[in-house]
């Protein structure tokens, strides 16, 4: 029961997604064309939105949950690891249409053939974990 | 209802994308579905061969229920809270798609050119979906995040690694769209 609340939020995630239209290949494709607005649009007030939230937050100190600090996990420093895989991540997102948000959503919005993306997602996941210590980071 | 039923204005996404991030961090966690592949892989037992895999799956287990749920929004979405309504692309864009071979540019969330599983018995047809799959799972791993993780989360919480990221997102995606698609369609 205690997950009940993480599939609440993902149904609403997944029903956001699709009704932004930001799970379709097309949009994608316009998207790297520079001929709309749209996924600016989403991405960019998500991002100004986020940061309001966890600003505002921060200041009036609110506690999450479980009755510590709001706190965003911050990421290891560096940059050549984020602009490499960023890179090759992008190589897929454009050519696959979906990022793994997407690769779920669209599962379950009857686009079957998505399995053989999700699976070899999977698969390319297990690949960099073999190859982790001989990759730079 | 009308309202529900058509696609939503960015205006009204992006800030709910924002909203769900924030509730998840409010409920002590992460925004970030690319973590649920490696989950999968310790699941499926990748511990064996790589240390990077033998990690506690079971403290993830809210990340795969909300991935579950994602999917599940994804179905509600499509059966009960739209109506079929084409996608409202630039025309420009809608014409340089036909140049390429794609015809019905909107009218579908996804090409059949690409997801009918009638082109993946071609060989070039399920190459295409393997290759892109497995450079979204080996990228955003390798970056440590995908759009959710970086654009939105890391971004929102001025992290400069997310920042390069994105930046190599959009590397990956204008090589592919402006460089590889004109070899490959």
């Amino acid at each position: 029961m205690k997950y009940l609340k993480f599939l609440f939020v993902g149904i609403v995630f997944g029903i956001i997604l699709m009704k932004s239209e930001a799970v379709s290949w097309y949009r994608i494709y316009e998207m790297f064309r520079f001929e709309s607005f749209h996924m600016y649009g989403i991405i960019g007030s998500a991002i100004i939105t986020g940061i309001l939230l966890l600003e505002i937050s921060r200041k009036m100190g609110v506690k999450n949950i479980e009755g510590f600090k709001i706190n965003v996990i911050k990421k290891r420093k560096g940059y050549i690891n984020y602009i490499a895989g960023g890179t090759i991540f992008g190589l897929g997102w454009a050519l696959a249409g979906a990022c793994p948000g997407p690769i779920f959503i669209l599962i379950g919005a009857g686009a079957t053939s998505m399995i053989i993306v999700l699976i070899s997602a999977v698969l390319g996941t297990f690949v960099y974990g073999l190859l982790r210590n001989k990759l730079p980071h | 209802m009308e309202f529900i039923l058509q696609p939503w204005p960015w205006y009204i996404t992006g800030p709910l994308i924002a909203i769900v991030m924030f509730i998840m961090i409010y409920l002590g966690k992460t925004f970030g579905m690319s973590s649920n592949l490696a989950t999968i892989c310790t699941i499926a037992g990748a511990g064996k061969k790589s240390d990077f895999f033998r990690t506690k799956w079971r403290e993830r287990t809210w990340n795969l229920v909300m991935a579950v749920g994602a999917l599940i929004g994804g179905f509600i979405s499509q059966f009960y809270l739209s109506e079929p309504t084409n996608i409202d692309l630039n025309p420009q864009t809608v014409l340089k798609l036909k140049s390429l071979g794609f015809n019905d540019a909107g009218q579908s969330i996804l090409p059949g050119e690409l997801y009918s599983w009638a082109n993946l018995l071609s060989i070039k047809g399920i190459s295409i979906l393997v290759i892109a799959g497995f450079l979204v799972g080996f990228g955003t791993r390798y970056a440590g995040g995908c759009t959710s993780g970086h654009a939105i989360t890391g971004l929102s919480s001025l992290q400069k690694p997310s920042l390069f990221a994105v930046i190599g997102f959009f590397i990956g995606g204008l090589i592919m769209i402006h460089l590889i698609f004109p070899l490959i369609f």
